[in-house]
């Protein structure tokens, strides 16, 4: 069964006027299908009001589908009966690290979710224990969260959603706020989560840098699916991309445009490696004619 | 650097408005202004240290002593804590220097009786969240907050507040909307008429782009660079992208622990200090490292590109591209 | 300047007044108040200080830190000294103008002044060695009585340690939302009163609106970790009773005794 499931998801956004008449209504998401397996790691490209936050409030049922559906784990987000069981199965981390977070103690503050779903007090502490130590924020447990950086907080916050055991973390734009540093910290957490506890990760940015580790990448345009692919692949479309609002990494487009100017290189190249290993074959090749 | 008044007629009304803000000062800066060349702001031996005495004490500049030139255009970098917001706190008094000397115009801004708020007027300081100065019902009114502070006439206010939200490409249409309702790139810009609108000679950004999507960021750039190359506003740009500074600045500071660690053009910086940048967490741009890498790899490439043009440029020439 | 205020905050060392449970210091300093009011003469003002002094030192709370809590107060302390000692009617001691001091009017202040700077002490103290969660989570076990009457406490200790969480986040705020605008050329310290409220708008609407949106952003974070008001929550630290606690109880209600015995037999 796939973690989520999405089939012909369309979400209107209503603004009413005074009187509670509908004044106008935008479509933010339109016709999108999507299906995420468990253990993925899948980003989600786009510009700000590409409709992608949209999504991931729905992979959480804080929104509901205007048409179409969303199953999360083979549960329907509009069941009302499973909303609970649905956004404990999937956990969300949102942008604004301060916002999100609850206790005035970071470990208080993990504990959160796991009062909320009623689990035994001695239960609690152990799960507020490993993801701190999951995070690498242990050493903080008994620190205010006012006095960590962005990156700790965001930290802390993914703690805090860990602690309700997930299978799933939707991040929407988790590192919007934060500084190169903070960036890296939150993108090197995420990724261990993913690969050494397996949970599937669904991670909503506008960095491409922060994509180009992903098993899969989505980008989206006014509300629809563009691009959909492998890194490699999506990164070779370095003109949509960019006709999307968006950017590709330096070593992309450098491969990108060599290779327009006829240089014999591969397509979608990701790394400084890469392009070295690439352009040096090309050289030796080159020199050896 | 500064355009001649005569060469472009477009830019003749806010030169003119620009020499009525400043006639006070007398005709030897006309001349100096002209040659690009006039010390604009300068530090001397600035330190400041937060809750002196206490036991959270902090030092947050060390010694600091630069000069700021007419006409340049600065990438501030430094990580989170280095020194470099509380820096241009100083650059237009909102902060005040524990000890050293901060002149602007060669006046000492620390002496009795120094006009602070013409002060303000004259060095811009765009905080890096739109959403803690925008406050009026509408665009236009709010962009006239900064110019009517000065109190100036209401034409003047007026006209001040056209130009500014015309600089930054919000065009009449958007005048009476709500500032609330803008996107992020818009309020930003918002932001930036807000203070442009004060016509200041020096324009201060805290991190213009924080939050922005890779396309908002572009513009935003790109303007704040028109800003530089076509009115003649000294920017100082503080900024986490070494890309955006490899790209846009002339000129480069490198804060570090509360002192100036580096100071040049950015190729002369990132050519230089690459590993130093890289133990204090900043790094070089991705281009530069990718030619170091590959004349590593015995490609003769000449290191020392920061841009991709550049690097573009320099690896066509070896593969002999057209 | 906020910094300054002492009152309210918490002290963090360690002692076995930190660690008693919020209960019993929310109870205690209520039972000391109680007592305080009922004390009568010199031998029971004796009392209630060795007793108030005694948990200070107990709680390693630097009792000039404390001091420091007091000077809020000190003008609401003199006027009511001033007031006792002039308009008590009794034995006169002297005479100025037509103002008369009496021995009782003397008395009274101070008393008066004793009663007022203890209470502040002694709630201090509470406040000190208690940190905030500690005190929401005791103040909803401790009003649990009142749901019965359809007070949402839970809603009211949830509201309380949210807003203590934000405090700093809104007064930091403040502080940038000031600069921002300073650098436009406002000005919040010059002009007449009603100019300087004028002047408050540009401050005061942009944080309104961050503060609403701070508030909608928490609604959605919260609800998002599975939060559904207090029905079904467990504690990840439970409110229980040590025999700290049982002492602390001994304690008071020995004191309330003598203090209420000496009333009725003095």
């Amino acid at each position: 069964m796939s973690m989520i499931k999405i089939k012909d998801l369309i979400y209107n956004y209503i603004k009413h006027d005074e009187e509670g008449n509908v004044a106008e209504e935008n479509r933010a998401l339109d016709d999108v299908d999507l299906k995420i397996n468990e253990g993925e790691f899948v980003a989600i490209l786009g510009r700000n009001g590409s409709g992608k936050s949209t999504l991931a409030k729905h992979m959480n049922g804080l929104l509901l589908p205007s048409e179409g559906a969303i199953w999360i784990s083979g549960m329907d987000t509009a069941d009302e009966d499973k909303l609970w069981k649905i956004r404990q199965t999937a956990g969300m981390v949102f942008q604004n690290p301060d916002n999100q977070i609850i206790g005035s103690v970071v470990e208080e503050d993990v504990g959160f979710g796991p009062e909320n779903l009623g689990v035994p007090t001695e239960e609690i502490w152990q799960r507020v224990e490993k993801s701190l130590e999951e995070v690498g924020m242990i050493a903080y447990r008994k620190s205010s969260p006012n006095r960590l950086s962005g990156g700790q907080k965001q930290r802390v916050a993914i703690a805090g959603v860990m602690a309700m055991k997930p299978r799933c973390i939707i991040l929407d734009e988790p590192t919007a706020m934060l500084d190169p540093n903070g960036r890296s910290e939150v993108i090197r957490t995420v990724r261990e989560l993913n690969q050494l506890e397996g949970i599937t990760v669904v991670l909503i940015t506008h960095y491409m840098e922060e994509a180009a580790h992903a098993d899969r990448v989505v980008v989206m345009k006014h509300g629809c699916k563009m691009l959909e692919g492998s890194p490699r692949e999506v990164f070779a479309q370095v003109e949509v991309i960019k006709d999307s609002g968006l950017d590709v990494p330096q070593v992309t487009e450098l491969a990108y445009r060599l290779r327009k100017r006829g240089l014999d290189i591969p397509e979608g190249i990701l790394s400084t490696q890469e392009l070295t290993d690439a352009l040096k074959a090309a050289y030796t090749g080159c020199t050896s004619r | 650097m500064h355009v001649p008044v005569s060469e472009r007629s477009d830019m003749k009304m806010s030169a003119c408005s620009r020499c009525r803000m400043t006639k006070r000062v007398g005709s030897r800066e006309k001349t100096a202004r002209q040659k690009g060349r006039y010390m604009a702001i300068r530090l001397e031996h600035v330190s400041h240290i937060y809750n002196e005495g206490t036991p959270m004490e902090r030092v947050a500049l060390n010694d600091v002593s630069l000069e700021i030139n007419d006409g340049e255009f600065i990438g501030l970098v430094g990580h989170t804590g280095s020194g470099k917001s509380t820096l241009i706190q100083h650059l237009d008094g909102l902060l005040r220097a524990t000890s050293g000397k901060i002149y602007y115009n060669d006046e000492d801004i620390y002496r009795e009786h120094y006009p602070m708020r013409e002060l303000r007027g004259k060095v811009g300081l765009v905080f890096q969240y739109p959403e803690h100065q925008l406050f009026e019902a509408d665009i236009f009114t709010d962009v006239c907050f900064g110019p009517k502070n000065l109190k100036l006439s209401k034409e003047e206010i007026e006209s001040r507040a056209k130009e500014a939200l015309e600089a930054v490409g919000m065009d009449e249409s958007y005048y009476r909307r709500s500032p609330f309702e803008l996107s992020g790139g818009q309020k930003r810009r918002v932001a930036i008429a807000g203070v442009l609108a004060m016509k200041p000679e020096v324009l201060v950004l805290d991190e213009p782009t924080a939050g922005l999507d890779p396309k908002g960021r572009e513009e935003i750039l790109q303007e704040i660079r028109s800003l530089n190359e076509e009115q003649g506003i000294t920017i100082v740009l503080v900024s986490h992208s070494m890309e955006d500074v490899a790209r846009y600045a002339k000129r480069m500071i490198v804060m570090n622990k509360g002192s100036v660690m580096f100071d040049g053009t950015p190729a002369e910086v990132f050519a230089h200090h690459r590993y130093e940048l890289e133990d204090i967490g900043l790094g070089v741009p991705q281009v530069t490292r990718v030619m170091e890498s590959l004349e590593k790899a015995g490609i003769p490439v000449k290191t020392g590109a920061i841009t991709l043009d550049e690097a573009e440029t320099e690896i066509a020439r070896v593969f002999g591209l057209n | 300047m906020a910094k300054e205020i002492t009152l309210g905050q918490y002290y963090p060392v360690d002692s076995p007044i930190h660690r008693m449970d919020p209960r019993t210091k929310l109870a205690g300093t209520i039972i000391y108040i109680v007592a305080l009011f009922i004390a009568e003469g010199p031998l029971a003002y004796v009392l209630s200080a060795a007793f108030l002094f005694w948990g200070i030192k107990v709680s390693r709370v630097p009792l000039n830190y404390m001091m420091r809590g007091l000077k809020p107060i000190i003008m609401i302390l003199l006027f009511s000294a001033v007031f006792n000692l002039f308009l008590v009617e009794g034995t006169p001691i002297v005479k100025i103008w037509r103002l008369t001091i009496t021995w009782e009017g003397l008395f009274r202040a101070i008393y008066m002044s004793i009663r007022l700077v203890f209470l502040i002490m002694a709630s201090s103290l509470m406040t000190f060695t208690t940190t905030p969660n500690q005190l929401t989570d005791g103040l909803e076990v401790g009003l649990a009585p009142l749901k019965k009457i359809k007070v949402p406490v839970h809603e009211i200790a949830m509201m309380m340690s949210i807003a203590l969480r934000f405090i700093p986040i809104l007064v930091d705020e403040t502080d940038k939302i000031t600069k921002a605008q300073t650098a436009r050329g406002a000005d919040f310290e010059n002009g007449k009163l009603i100019e300087r409220v004028k002047n408050m708008i540009p401050l005061l609407v942009p944080l309104f609106i961050s503060a609403f949106r701070r508030a909608s952003d928490l609604a959605m974070a919260m609800e998002a970790r599975c939060y559904q008001g207090g029905e079904g929550r467990t504690k990840m630290k439970p409110l229980r009773y040590t025999k700290l606690d049982r002492n602390g109880y001994l304690a008071l209600f020995a004191y309330l005794m003598v203090i209420i015995l000496l009333k009725i037999f003095l």
